[in-house]
C-alpha cells in the first residue's frame, strides 16, 4: 500500500509552461516508462471505482493541507514574545537562517534544532533573513511581514512563493534593499510587476525563474521600474534565438563592401 | 498484461461495444418493423413515457433536481457550490444549459477581467474579497486528479481610481468603508500620484485611491475553464441547448393585509435543442437564473412580471443587455511594467497588457448613446470622441497610440441599481436568480455561487449576507446604490 502510495502521482508535478493555460483543456502528459504504465492502470481504476478515486482526492487534498499546516503561524510565540520574535521562529523552523543587527546567522542543524537565546534579542532589529529552499507560502508570510526592519531577504528556489506572495512585500517597502527570488518555478512577469512598491530596493536577483514568459524583456523592464537597483537576471539575449531564414539569409547575400 | 485483460474483460470490447450503443434504428426502421414494435409495447405498457427504441443520449436528462440556466462563469459558480455544500456526495443532480458552448457572446470572456475591491456598498466589497481568496487557492478549490494545475494569470497590480474636487469627499468615505471591510486601500494626493506614476498628468484630479493588494486582472478563459473541469468532475450535467417554456403551477394566497397573490411554482423546463425543434421537458424543483445579459428574458418566460404594474406580480426583473466596447491599443511611449488599472475620474479606464506596450481600455456610455445591443459591432468613432480624448489628457504618452484591435461585450445591465440580484424570487417561488451584476458578475461569480448554493440548501445566506441585493428592492424601491460606479 505504501509502495503504491508513492507512486499515486497525484498533480502533475509543475506548472508546464508549453501549454499555456488550460485553454485546451488538455490532460498532463504522463511520465514515461514504468511511471507511465503504472499511472495508466491507476487511472483506469479511477474511472471506475469510486473508491480509488476519493482516496486519490483525499490524497490530493491532503497535500495541500500539509503545506497550509506547515505555515500556521504560531500563535503562542506571538502571544508571549510578540510578532517579532514568532516571525524568527517560523523562519528558523522552516530550514531558513536569521540574522540579527550585529550578531551571527542563527541556523538549525542538520536534525532541525536552533539555539533559543534570540527570545531575548526582542529589541535587535532583524537585518536578514534567509529563507532558501522553504515551504513558505501566501499564508506563512504574515509571520515574516512582522519583521519590520528586514533589509536582506533571500527567497531562493522556495516551491509556493508565487505572484500573491511578491504582492504582499509592500509593507518592507521603507527597509528592503535586497531581494532574491532566484529560481522560484511560481514566479512570472506578472508578479515582478508589483515590486515597484519596493524603491529602497538596491539589488534584485530574478534570475532562473522558469515562468517568466520572457526573461530578457522582463529584466529590462524591471530596470526601468526599479532605476536606483542593480538587478541579475538572465543575460538579455538569452530569451533570443536567431530563426532559420535569418541564417539562411545571411549565408545567400552578398559580403557586405 | 493485466490491463489488456482488464480492458476485455470490462468493456471496451467490441462484443460490448456493440450491445452499449443505440445505434442502428435506422436500419431496423427500413421495414416498417420499428413502428410496429412500438406500437406492440405501447398495447402492452399504456401510458409509459419510456421508449427504448429512441436514441436520447443527446438531450438532457428527464430529471434534475436543480436546472441552472445559463453556463457562464456564475451558473458554474453555483454548480460548484451546490455540489460542494451538498450534505451527502451525489445528492443533488444539478444540469446547467448553456445555449453558446463556444462562449462566442458571452460577458465572461468579452470582459477586461479586472478584480477590485474599491466600491462603496460593503457586500461588494466582502463579495469581492472572498472571490479573490478563491482565485489564489484556485487550485485547491479546483483541484482535479490527473489535471494540469489552473494558471489564473492574475496580475497584481491594483487598481488607481481618481477622483475630481467634486468626487473626493464621496471617495474618502468609501475608503472609510473599504478599510473598516479589511481592503488594503490607501488614499494619495496628486503630489504623492506624481512621484509615484510620473507619466500621470495630475491636472483636476484631487484625490487618488489605490488598491495594493488583492487587486488586479486575471484571465476569465482561465476561471470559467477550470469551474468548467471540477463542475464536470463532480458530476454536474450539461446540456448544451435553450430554455424555451416553463410549466408551472399556480396557486393563490392572500396577504396579512388582504391582497391577493398568485404564487407560482416550476415544475418543468423545456430545454430545446440548438437547431432543431426538438426539446425536452426537464423536471425540477429549482430553477437557477444565472443568463446574465438575457436573464430578463428567462424571468418573463417563468412570468415574472406579468401583472398590474405598481404590483409585486407586475415587477419585472430590471436586468438589460448593454453592449460595452473595449479597445486594444500600442503606444510605444506608453507607461511601464507597475501601471495599474487605472480608472479616471471621467469614467475612461485603461490597463496594461503583457509586456509589449500594449494597453485595454474604454469607457461607459452614458445613459443617451446607449449603443444598440442587437449585435456585437464595434463603434471606432466612440475611441475617437469618448475614450481617447481623457486618456490622452490623463497620460500625456497616450497621444500617440494605435487602436490595433477591439471588440464589443455584454453587460448584464440592472437598470434599477446597477447591483447584482441574488436570491428566490418572491411570488415564483423556486426560481432563483444570479444575474444583473452590472459589470462586476466575473469578480463576484465565486462568492455570489456560494450564496446562492447557501439560499438553496440552507435558506438563508451564511457567509455573506445578501439579503440586500434580494428582488424585493425592486417592488420596494430600496435602491442599493454604489456611489463612483464605473
Amino acid at each position: 500500500m505504501a509502495a503504491s502510495g508513492a507512486r499515486l502521482h497525484l498533480v502533475t508535478p509543475v506548472w508546464n509552461r508549453s501549454t499555456r493555460g488550460i485553454r485546451g483543456l488538455s490532460r498532463a502528459v504522463g511520465p514515461e516508462g514504468s511511471q507511465k504504465k503504472g499511472r495508466s492502470l491507476l487511472q483506469f481504476l479511477a474511472d471506475r471505482f469510486y473508491d480509488v478515486q476519493a482516496l486519490r482526492e483525499y490524497l490530493l487534498r491532503k497535500q495541500v493541507l500539509t503545506v497550509h499546516q506547515k505555515n500556521r503561524p504560531f500563535t503562542y510565540i506571538q502571544e508571549r514574545f510578540g510578532p517579532h520574535v514568532a516571525g524568527v521562529y517560523f523562519i528558523l523552523k522552516q530550514g531558513g537562517a536569521v540574522k540579527f543587527q550585529g550578531k551571527e546567522w542563527i541556523r538549525s542543524n542538520a536534525r532541525g534544532h536552533f539555539p533559543l537565546d534570540f527570545v531575548t534579542f526582542q529589541a535587535v532589529p532583524v537585518e536578514a533573513v534567509d529563507a532558501s529552499g522553504c515551504a513558505i507560502n501566501y499564508q506563512g508570510l504574515d509571520s515574516l511581514l512582522a519583521l519590520k526592519e528586514l533589509q536582506s531577504l533571500w527567497l531562493q528556489r522556495c516551491p509556493h512563493v508565487d505572484d500573491w506572495c511578491l504582492s504582499r512585500l509592500h509593507p518592507l517597502a521603507n527597509s528592503l534593499q535586497e531581494l532574491s527570488l532566484a529560481g522560484c518555478p511560481r514566479i512570472s512577469e506578472r508578479g515582478l510587476a508589483c515590486l515597484h512598491h519596493l524603491q529602497n530596493l538596491r539589488r534584485l536577483d530574478i534570475s532562473d525563474l522558469p515562468a517568466v514568459s520572457n526573461p530578457g524583456l522582463t529584466q529590462i523592464l524591471v530596470e526601468e521600474m526599479l532605476p536606483s537597483c542593480e538587478v541579475l537576471g538572465a543575460d538579455w539575449a538569452q530569451g533570443l534565438k536567431s530563426g532559420p531564414e535569418e541564417q539562411s539569409r545571411d549565408t545567400a547575400s552578398p559580403i557586405p563592401a | 498484461m493485466l490491463r489488456r485483460a482488464l480492458r476485455l474483460g470490462l468493456g471496451r470490447g467490441p462484443l460490448s461495444r456493440g450491445l452499449g450503443t443505440h445505434r442502428g434504428d435506422s436500419t431496423l426502421d427500413q421495414n416498417g418493423k420499428l413502428s410496429e414494435i412500438k406500437k406492440k409495447i405501447q398495447s402492452v405498457l399504456p401510458g409509459g413515457a419510456w421508449n427504448p427504441l429512441y436514441n436520447t443520449s443527446h438531450l438532457p436528462p428527464e430529471h434534475s433536481d436543480v436546472v441552472i440556466v445559463g453556463g457562464g462563469v456564475i451558473g458554474l459558480s453555483v454548480a460548484y457550490w451546490l455540489k460542494r455544500l451538498e450534505k451527502r456526495r451525489g445528492a443533488i443532480r444539478v444540469l446547467v444549459v448553456e445555449r453558446d458552448h463556444t462562449y462566442s457572446r458571452a460577458s465572461t470572456v468579452l470582459s477586461v477581467g479586472g478584480i477590485r475591491q474599491q466600491f462603496s456598498v460593503p457586500e461588494n466589497i466582502q463579495l469581492s474579497l472572498f472571490s479573490i481568496e478563491f482565485l489564489r487557492n484556485i487550485n485547491e478549490y479546483l483541484a482535479v486528479v490527473d489535471d494540469p494545475p489552473l494558471d489564473i494569470q492574475f496580475n497584481p497590480a491594483g487598481y488607481l481610481l481618481l477622483a475630481s474636487e467634486k468626487g473626493a469627499a464621496v471617495m474618502e468615505s468609501n475608503v472609510k468603508v473599504q478599510r473598516q471591510e479589511g481592503a488594503k486601500v490607501c488614499l494619495m494626493s496628486p503630489e504623492q500620484l506624481r512621484n509615484k506614476f510620473p507619466w500621470i498628468n495630475t491636472e483636476g484630479v484631487a484625490l487618488a485611491s489605490y488598491g495594493m493588494e488583492h487587486e488586479g486582472w486575471f484571465d476569465p478563459w482561465c476561471l470559467l475553464q477550470g469551474l468548467r473541469r471540477k463542475v464536470q468532475s463532480m458530476g454536474v450535467l450539461f446540456c448544451h441547448g435553450e430554455v424555451t417554456r416553463f410549466v408551472s403551477s399556480s396557486s393563490h394566497a392572500v396577504t396579512t393585509s388582504g391582497e391577493e397573490v398568485t404564487l407560482k411554482r416550476i415544475h418543468e423546463v423545456h430545454v430545446k435543442r440548438d437547431h432543431s425543434l426538438e426539446y425536452q421537458p426537464v423536471e425540477c424543483a429549482i430553477v437557477i437564473n444565472a443568463a446574465g445579459a438575457w436573464s430578463g428574458q428567462i424571468a418573463e418566460l417563468a412570468g415574472v412580471g406579468k401583472g398590474p404594474p405598481g404590483t409585486l406580480q407586475g415587477t419585472r426583473l430590471p436586468v438589460e443587455l448593454r453592449k460595452r466596447y473595449v479597445y486594444f491599443w500600442h503606444c510605444p511611449q506608453g507607461p511601464g511594467l507597475e501601471t495599474p488599472f487605472v480608472i479616471d475620474a471621467s469614467g475612461a479606464y485603461f490597463r496594461r497588457e503583457g509586456l509589449g506596450n500594449n494597453y485595454l481600455g474604454g469607457c461607459s456610455p452614458t445613459e443617451e448613446e446607449e449603443p444598440d445591443p442587437g449585435n456585437l459591432e464595434v463603434d471606432h468613432d466612440f475611441f475617437q470622441n469618448k475614450v481617447w480624448p481623457p486618456l490622452a489628457q490623463r497620460v500625456p504618452a497616450f497621444e500617440t497610440l494605435k487602436v490595433r484591435n477591439a471588440w464589443a461585450g455584454y453587460y448584464d445591465y440592472n437598470t434599477f441599481d446597477q447591483n447584482g440580484v441574488v436570491g428566490p424570487h418572491p411570488l415564483v417561488v423556486n426560481m432563483y436568480f444570479a444575474t444583473g451584476f452590472s459589470g462586476h458578475g466575473l469578480q463576484q461569480a465565486p462568492a455570489v455561487g456560494r450564496a446562492v448554493a447557501e439560499m438553496v440548501l440552507d435558506g438563508h445566506f451564511q457567509t455573506i449576507n445578501l439579503s440586500p441585493f434580494l428582488f424585493n428592492r425592486f417592488y420596494l424601491g430600496v435602491k442599493v446604490q454604489e456611489h463612483n460606479i464605473i
